[in-house]
């Protein structure tokens, strides 16, 4: 996790550089904020990353010299099909239609967007259909 | 090929027994849907006829422009439809055919990954997309017509004074819609590559692509959500009476600028990395070479993403309130990781055996043409030289350079993965065709629109009566757009006349990476066996040992016996 | 500033030149001819760090020129000729602080703005709506009219002649239609050009053009400077 610990630390270390230069030179104030929350931004999980690389076991996939056996085993959770994208994206789509043609479309956009919501959660909880 | 074979191991994806005959079907399936080969389908296929749509409102506005006084659309019409225009092709074709579609397909395929790390949030991201275009394109069908404050939507043009009516605000919805689709789309990649390479992918050895790919998305992680609090500011100011953008209340119009440019500067980025990963594989694999600089590649895409973030003020050189000096230098510096890139491109095909196939052709069309338009961003980037070709069609001569470059390599992208999405290869003579009309378009397309604007022939404008003159270029450049029109007739042509002709095999262009590794298309869950990876072409090295990378002075690595490992 | 220009343009042709010589080389004398599998050479630290470096110099050289013209263009000598230019939605207001001349037209009406030439003319301006341009090709110069801010800057017409100029920012409807001329003449005529506007008949039709104005214009033209601590 090395790596990407550095990459992220990296920019952030860039941006924070740019970031005192402008806001010093400019003194204007939405640039200089939104270069620092994008320092911010980057230091989050690069320092995560840095601190978890520094303390977990090496992963196979940062090892040079790893086989495929030493990735046996299983990979990650792969929820198959399911409705709940589809819901909650129409229910989205309802809701930005409440901002442009009134309020009463939020009803089905929010009822959508929560009915997604319990949903798709209990389907993570219970394995759902893959 | 070796004789030594580890014995066979049992890669397991939580599957709980599923049995990929039963499941839904139809139109069903297609809704359900969480493999991110299917989702990345639909985003080309979606934006594909995006792509189209914005090509048509295109060729309204040359029409509109073949004589000086036209009177094919009203003035009111006219600022709809480059509106449109411009708001279609950034906003609902290249952005999600940059990182919603090939991305989607290829990158999991890339690390040798089963699927996305989040394949709900995923498919979540299509419908996304997909409500966001329909919202933002149904503001033709509202009273007043779509958002006609051009793709930028400048503030105070874009309040509700000066443009009331719903089509504005579904032009803000559909944005924030897609926005999301973005942001989410950006997590994915970040998780999928971070968390699910495959053992022995180590960063340093995966494809440029998958890099240029996780680079674009941290700078949609870092941009949008700026482009959408911004959004929500505008509709603020529309509907609740705040005062953020005009000057009436207290307010700084040019506020909207710095935020909608700190997103605007990475989007063309956003847009522009995947394509230029697209093209380094492309290039390596037909020239029989690795990739050349493949370090100096990462640095310099890194490099691009960070200066990026710093120079969105050269949008606003002619506003008069910016730190011209800090932005000046900083988008010069820009130019030095992008020449970097073209001249390890170059180097990539130096010496090696080149081969032109129409993905090749695309490819070196693409690297012809995002010179000339790289070239002229060098020139914006100076004040001096910026204040009298803002605004004008240099600029928009400049930009369409660089975006009929990113068309062209995105082209390639199609005809290079396309076989091994759909297991089909497309029409070569008719590619090449194809290849000549868009290239040669784009070059009659945007060259008569330097000149005219050196001549000082403003953008956005319907009408040009007080200098007939201009007339002439306009009509060369609008035979340009025919062509490209023509070539994109073509593809479609490919599409029908190579359906399902061709059976494209493994790997139809012996390619490096991991992808051409797995059948085409892949299987659910993408491989049936892994390779062993030493390098970053797990592919090449399976199919020709011996002929590992060198480097200048010394060779990179002992040659190993590669082992094939099943996967089940 | 045309100096400037011409020394990117050199740079661009040479660079833009020397890399499609580079890539139409690459294709043609490295053409496939046939199954062989070339040497597989990946990075060359030296050639890596030249195409690096270099570029970097021409950056450096071309940011030098840029800030030379640049610091000439933005500086603002002192002046005894100010223009005040108001754009609105969709036309051009001229007055001239310090006379009763007044100049007002919308759209094709085209109005006209007339200036001293050889003479340090200062112009301040402002917009009463929405963001417009003022750009006049024949000064290789354009500035935003921001309402809420009052842009300044300084121009010094070379030759005689009269000049097209037009709104260069989308401002809605007649965006497309915003024109208007500079007219350059020479400073005597330029002060007689002034007096005419001193007689009852011109002082009443520039009254009844404020009025008119009065009802385009809004609150929003600032009577001083909104403070820029940065450079212009």
């Amino acid at each position: 996790m090395k790596v990407e610990a550095k990459v992220l630390l990296g920019l952030g270390v860039f941006f924070g550089i740019m970031c005192a230069v402008y806001w010093n030179w400019s003194l204007e104030n939405a640039g200089g904020v939104m270069m620092f929350a994008a320092m911010l931004l980057c230091f989050l999980p690069g320092g995560y990353y840095y601190w978890w690389s520094r303390r977990m076991k090496a992963r196979p996939e940062d090892d040079p010299q790893a086989t495929q056996a030493s990735g046996a085993g299983v990979v990650g959770a792969f929820p198959g099909t399911s409705i709940w994208p589809f819901t909650l994206g129409m229910g989205a789509f309802f809701v930005v239609l409440a901002m442009v043609f009134g309020l009463w479309f939020l009803v089905p956009g929010l009822g959508l967007v929560i009915w997604a919501m319990l949903g798709g959660t209990a389907e993570g909880r219970r394995g759902g259909k893959v | 090929m070796t004789d030594v074979l580890d014995p066979p191991v049992h890669v397991e994806f939580h599957d709980d027994g599923h049995d990929e005959h039963h499941g839904p079907s139809g139109i069903l399936k297609w809704i359900t849907t969480t493999d991110h080969k299917v989702i990345g389908l639909s985003y080309t296929v979606t934006a594909v006829i995006m792509l189209v749509i914005g090509g048509v409102f295109a060729e309204i506005i040359r029409a509109q422009l073949a004589t000086p006084n036209g009177t094919l659309v009203s003035l009111a019409q006219y600022n709809e439809l480059f509106t449109m225009h411009g708001s279609v092709m950034i906003y609902l074709f290249a952005g999600p055919f940059a990182f919603g579609a090939l991305a989607n397909i290829i990158v999991p395929i890339q690390i040798g990954a089963p699927d996305m790390a989040f394949p709900r949030l995923n498919a979540l991201s299509y419908w996304l997309y997909l409500t966001g275009a329909i919202t933002m394109l149904s503001g033709f069908f509202v009273a007043g017509g779509a958002a006609n404050f051009g793709w930028v939507a400048y503030a105070p043009l874009s309040n509700s004074v000066n443009t009331p009516g719903a089509g504005a605000d579904l032009w803000i919805g559909g944005l924030l819609l897609t926005g999301f689709s973005a942001i989410f789309t950006g997590v994915n990649l970040c998780a999928t590559i971070f968390y699910l390479r495959a053992p022995g992918m180590t960063m340093f050895r995966m494809p440029i692509f998958t890099w240029n790919m996780l680079v674009t998305s941290i700078l949609i992680l870092l941009a949008f959500p700026v482009l959408t609090a911004g959004l929500v500011m505008l509709y603020c100011d529309r509907h609740f009476g705040t005062h953020i953008f005009s000057v009436a209340g207290g307010g700084v119009p040019v506020l909207w600028q710095h935020l909608f440019w700190f997103w605007g500067h990475p989007e063309v980025y956003i847009l522009a990395l995947p394509f230029f990963g697209m093209v380094t594989e492309i290039i390596a694999v037909f020239s029989r070479k690795p990739v050349f600089g493949y370090k100096g590649m990462v640095f310099a895409t890194l490099s691009i993403a960070a200066l990026s973030l710093g120079v969105w003020a050269h949008h606003m050189y002619t506003t008069g309130v910016v730190l011209l000096p800090f932005f000046a230098f900083m988008s010069l510096m820009i130019a030095v990781p992008t020449g970097i890139k073209i001249f390890n491109w170059i180097a990539t095909m130096w010496r090696g055996e080149v081969w032109f196939s129409t993905a090749m052709l695309m490819a070196i069309g693409f690297l012809v043409t995002f010179l000339v338009g790289g070239l002229t961003g060098i020139y914006l980037a100076s004040p001096p030289l910026d204040f009298f070709t803002h605004d004008t069609y240099f600029v928009v001569a400049h930009f369409h350079s660089v975006v009929m470059a990113l068309v062209l390599a995105g082209m390639a992208g199609l005809y290079y993965w396309g076989p091994k999405i759909t297991g089909y290869l497309l029409n070569e003579r008719i590619g090449k065709f194809q290849f000549w009309f868009l290239f040669l378009g784009s070059q009659v397309f945007t060259f008569p629109l330097y000149i005219l604007g050196l001549e000082g022939m403003p953008r956005r404008v319907a009408l040009y009566s007080h200098d007939p003159q201009w007339k002439m270029l306009n009509d060369i450049s609008t035979l340009g757009a025919i062509l490209i029109g023509v070539s994109t007739i073509l593809f479609v042509v490919n599409i029908i006349y190579s359906w399902k002709k061709y059976p494209a095999g493994d790997n139809p262009w012996d390619g490096h990476t991991l992808e051409w590794f797995t059948t085409s298309p892949p299987p659910h869950h993408n491989f049936y066996r892994l390779p062993q990876i030493r390098s970053e072409r797990p592919t090449w090295d399976y199919n020709h040992p011996g002929h590992q990378a060198v480097g200048h002075g010394k060779q990179i690595e002992p040659a190993q016996p590669v082992e094939e490992v099943p996967v089940s | 500033m045309f100096h400037l220009w011409q020394g990117f343009s050199i740079g661009a042709v040479i660079i833009g030149a020397l890399v499609i010589v580079l890539v139409l080389y690459a294709v043609l004398r490295f053409r496939r001819k046939g199954d062989n599998i070339p040497k597989q050479s990946q990075y060359h630290i030296p050639l890596e760090l030249f195409y690096t470096v270099v570029p970097i110099l021409i950056i450096f050289g071309l940011f030098a020129a840029t800030l030379v013209v640049e610091n000439k263009e933005t500086a603002n000598p002192k002046t005894n000729v100010t223009i005040d230019v108001n754009a609105f939605q969709w036309g051009w207001k001229f007055t001239y602080p310090g006379s009763n001349a007044l100049v007002y037209g919308q759209t094709t009406q085209n109005p006209e703005m007339v200036m001293p030439v050889n003479t340090n003319v200062h112009i301040n301006l402002t917009s009463s709506d929405v963001i417009h341009g003022f750009y006049v090709h024949a000064f290789n110069f354009s500035r935003y009219a921001l309402p809420g801010v009052l842009n300044q800057f300084t121009i010094r017409a070379q030759s005689t002649g009269t000049y097209f100029g037009q709104c260069t920012q989308l401002c809605g409807l007649y965006h497309s239609l915003m024109w208007f001329r500079v007219k350059v003449v020479s400073p005597s005529a330029y002060s007689a050009w002034l007096t005419t506007f001193n007689n009852p008949a011109a002082a009443a039709a520039v009254k009844a053009a404020n009025k008119t104005t009065a009802q385009q214009t809004s609150s929003v033209v600032p009577s001083k400077p909104a403070t820029t601590k940065y450079g212009r």
